[in-house]
C-alpha cells in the first residue's frame, strides 16, 4: 500500500511537449509510471515518447480516450491557475502542480474552486509524489528513493530530496513521499497527508520537513498530538533566516506572532515529535 | 514589491477612496511651494518603505511654507531603520476626530482574503490586535464571489461607527477590494481611515504590496518600483529571476530551492560559520542564470569562501557545471570553492567541473564543514 499515487495511476501530462513537461514526462515514464496521455492545446494529434504516448487538445478529450485519473501539470505560471480549472472541470480528482510562481490571488479563487469539487490537488510549487518501485508524478529524481515503510511529507522541494537520500545512504525506504509546496496557498497541508499516512497500513513512521513562515507546522503539532500513533520525526528550515523586512500590520493580526523555526520546533516538541538539527541526522532519529 | 505610501494612496484614489490633498517632493523648496498651494498646516511624511516612521521622527506637523521647508530639510538627510529618506510627501493636515484601522490581505490558513478593521486605528493596532482582540474585526471573503455589499455593512455595524457613514464606508470597502483584486495586491491598509470633526472619512496612511509573482500582468506597476531601496545586488539578482538577500557572514552560497537553500545556512552556521548570503536559483536554471548568480556572490568583498549545494530535480546538474564554467572564466575567481552536485544529471556534472579545482562534497555535513574549514584558511 501506499498513498495518494500506485502502479495503478494512469498519468496525464499538461504541458506535455514543453522542454520541463518533456524531459520529466521521460523521466517518470522511465520510472515504470503509467503516462497515458499528455495535453497541449494546439499539437492535439501528436505522440511523443517515439510515438509512445498521445497528445490531446484538451484535459476533457485525453480523460475521455484514456482513462487518466491523475494530472501532473507542468505550464507556465500564467496559465497554471487555467490548466487546475480544466482538470475540475473534466473531473480529474487528483492533480499534482508542479509550476511555481502562481499569483497568491489566483490561487485561492483555484482552491475554493477545487474544494467545491472535491478534487485534491498537492503544490503547486512542489516536487510531486514518489511511490518508490511503483509510481512517480513529478520530479523527485528516482533514483535517490527505495521502496520502505517511512512515509515522507514535506513543504520544500530539494530539501525533500536531501531526506530520501540520507534515507536510502542507511538503507531505509519510503513507502509515499509527498511534496505539499511551498507556496502561502496550496491543496493539501501537512494534516491531510498525516491523516493519510496514519491510514496507511505500509507506512510505520513519518518524517515531516517544514520551513519558516505560517503556520502549518503548528497545526500539524497539535493533530500529532491528539492523532497519531505512529512516531514522527521532523526537520524545520530556516532556523538563521533573517527575520523578513516587515511592512503593514495585516499579517501580524492574523497570524499573531507565529511563523518563526524556534516556535514550531518548540511545538512540534511538545507534541513528542524529535526534531533534527540537520536533514542528515533524520535516520538516526527513526531507528 | 511592497508601494510607498503616496504609490498606495494613487491607487486607493483612483478606486474612489478619499485621501487628503497633497503631492510628493524630494527637496525642501518644493515642499515649500506644495505647503504654499495646499495653504493652511501641512504634514510632511517621509516616503521610506519600513514601518515606524512616525515613532522614528520621520514624519511632522507644519504649520506654515517655511516651516514646511525646514521640517523637509531634516526629514530628508534622515535614515529610518537604515534607509535613507530620499521624498517627502506633503499632505493637508487633517482635524481627526477618530482613527480606524482598516485593511484586506490573504489569510493562507483561511485560502481566502480576509477584510481586518478596528475602532481601534493608528500606530499601536497591533498592540491592540494581541492584547483585545475582540476589538479587531476579521471578515473572510469568498474569492470567487468577491466582497458582498453587506458584509461592508456588517463591519461598519460591527466597529461602530456612526450610521450616517455606513454609505461612505461601504463605498470605501468597495473601493478597496477592487484596488486589491485588480493590482493582485497581498496587502492593502488603510490605517488610519479617519473620521474628521466634519464627520468625512479619509485615507490618511496607505500601505500596499503587490504580489511578485503577478507582475507580469501589471507592467504600469513593475515600472514604480523603488530600486534606491534595494541593495543594488538584490536588483541585480532579481533581474536574472534569482532569489537573494545579502547577510553579514563570510561564506557565500548558491543553492537551487528555498528550503535547501535555508537549510544550507543553517548548517553552515551550525558548523561554526556564518553565511554571505541567502540565494536560490531556483527551479530548472539555466547555465546563465547560475553564471549571474555566481558574479553577484563574488561582488561580495566578505566572502571569504563559496559553497555550491545543487541537488538536481528540475535543475539539471550539467546545466549549473556549464554555468560556473562560463562565470570563472569571466570573474577569475580567488577564494576556495565547495561544490556538492547530487539528483538529475549529476554525473555530467562532475564530469565537466573536473578540471575546474573545486573542493567537492558528498554529503551536505561535509559541504558545510569543507566551506566552514575553507573560510577559515584551511
Amino acid at each position: 500500500m501506499s498513498i495518494l499515487i500506485n502502479k495503478n495511476t494512469r498519468l496525464l501530462v499538461q504541458g506535455i511537449t514543453g522542454n520541463e513537461g518533456l524531459f520529466h514526462t521521460t523521466q517518470m515514464f522511465a520510472y515504470g509510471t503509467n503516462v497515458v496521455a499528455g495535453v497541449t492545446p494546439g499539437k492535439g494529434g501528436e505522440w511523443v515518447l517515439d510515438g509512445k504516448v498521445p497528445v490531446f487538445d484538451s484535459v476533457k478529450l485525453a480523460v475521455d480516450a484514456t482513462g487518466a485519473n491523475c494530472t501532473c501539470i507542468f505550464v507556465p505560471s500564467r496559465f497554471a491557475p487555467d490548466a487546475m480549472f480544466e482538470d475540475a472541470d473534466a473531473g480529474i480528482p487528483l492533480i499534482v502542480c508542479i509550476t511555481e510562481g502562481v499569483p497568491v490571488q489566483d490561487m485561492m479563487r483555484v482552491r475554493n474552486y477545487l474544494d467545491q469539487k472535491k478534487v485534491r490537488l498537492i503544490g503547486p510549487n512542489c516536487p510531486g509524489l514518489l511511490t518508490p518501485g511503483e509510481s512517480k508524478v513529478g520530479i523527485i529524481p528516482g533514483d535517490i528513493a527505495l521502496t520502505g515503510n517511512v512515509g515522507v511529507v514535506s513543504r520544500s522541494g530539494t530539501l525533500t530530496y536531501e531526506v530520501l537520500y540520507a534515507l536510502k545512504l542507511v538503507h531505509m525506504g519510503a513507502s509515499t513521499c509527498v511534496g505539499i509546496g511551498g507556496d502561502p496557498v496550496n491543496g493539501t497541508n501537512f494534516i491531510d497527508v498525516l491523516e493519510m499516512f496514519e491510514h496507511d497500513p505500509q507506512t510505520e513512521k513519518v518524517v515531516l520537513i517544514g520551513e519558516i513562515g505560517g503556520t502549518d507546522e503548528d497545526k500539524a503539532a497539535e493533530y500529532i498530538a491528539a492523532k497519531m500513533t505512529k512516531p514522527v520525526v521532523s526537520f524545520i528550515a530556516g532556523q538563521t533566516a533573517p527575520p523578513g523586512k516587515r511592512m503593514g500590520h495585516a499579517g501580524a493580526i492574523i497570524e499573531g506572532g507565529a511563523g518563526s523555526a524556534a516556535d514550531k520546533v518548540r511545538a512540534l516538541e511538545a507534541a513528542g515529535v524529535k526534531v533534527a538539527k540537520h536533514p542528515e541526522e533524520i535516520p538516526s532519529l527513526l531507528q | 514589491m511592497k508601494l510607498h505610501e503616496y504609490q498606495s494612496k494613487t491607487i486607493f484614489s483612483k478606486y474612489g477612496i478619499p485621501i487628503p490633498k497633497g503631492r510628493v517632493a524630494a527637496t525642501a523648496d518644493e515642499a515649500k511651494h506644495i505647503a504654499e498651494e495646499l495653504g493652511g498646516r501641512v504634514v510632511i511624511k517621509s516616503q521610506v518603505l519600513v514601518g515606524g516612521r512616525g515613532k522614528a521622527g520621520g514624519v511632522k506637523v507644519a504649520k506654515n511654507p517655511d516651516e514646511a521647508a525646514e521640517f523637509a530639510q531634516q526629514i530628508l538627510t534622515m535614515h529610518i531603520k537604515g534607509l535613507p529618506v530620499r521624498k517627502v510627501l506633503v499632505d493637508e493636515a487633517a482635524a481627526i476626530e477618530h482613527e480606524i484601522y482598516f485593511s484586506i490581505t490573504n489569510d493562507r490558513a483561511a485560502k481566502k482574503p480576509v477584510m481586518i478593521a478596528s475602532a481601534a486605528g493608528g500606530v499601536d493596532i497591533e498592540e491592540v490586535a494581541a492584547t483585545t482582540p475582540e476589538k479587531i474585526v476579521k471578515v473572510h471573503i469568498d474569492p470567487l464571489l468577491g466582497l458582498r455589499d453587506y458584509q461592508a455593512r456588517d463591519i461598519a455595524a460591527s466597529i461602530d461607527l456612526p450610521r450616517e457613514l455606513w454609505r461612505d464606508f461601504s463605498k470605501i470597502a468597495s473601493g478597496l477590494w477592487r484596488a486589491y483584486l485588480e493590482t493582485d495586491a497581498t496587502l492593502a491598509e488603510i490605517n488610519p481611515l479617519v473620521i474628521t470633526k466634519d464627520k468625512r472619512l479619509v485615507a490618511l496612511d496607505g500601505k500596499m504590496m503587490i504580489d511578485d509573482n503577478a507582475l507580469f500582468r501589471h507592467a504600469d506597476l513593475a515600472e514604480i518600483r523603488d530600486i534606491d531601496e534595494e541593495a543594488p545586488a538584490e536588483t541585480e539578482a532579481r533581474r536574472h529571476g534569482l532569489s537573494f538577500i545579502k547577510l553579514d557572514g563570510d561564506i557565500g552560497c548558491m543553492v537551487n530551492g528555498a528550503g535547501l537553500a535555508m537549510t544550507s545556512m543553517d548548517i553552515v552556521k551550525l558548523f561554526g560559520g556564518e553565511p554571505a548570503n541567502f540565494l536560490d536559483i531556483g527551479g530548472g536554471a539555466g547555465a546563465d542564470k547560475v553564471a549571474a548568480a555566481m558574479r553577484i556572490i563574488l561582488s561580495d568583498p566578505n566572502v571569504k569562501a563559496v559553497l555550491f549545494n545543487i541537488f538536481g530535480g528540475i535543475t539539471r546538474g550539467d546545466e549549473v557545471a556549464r554555468g560556473i564554467l562560463t562565470a570563472m572564466e569571466e570573474v577569475k575567481p580567488k577564494v576556495p570553492m565547495v561544490i556538492r552536485l547530487v539528483g538529475t544529471n549529476a554525473e555530467e556534472g562532475r564530469k565537466l567541473l573536473e578540471n575546474a579545482n573545486m573542493i567537492t562534497a558528498e554529503t551536505l555535513a561535509d559541504a558545510a564543514r569543507k566551506a566552514v574549514a575553507a573560510a577559515k584558511g584551511n
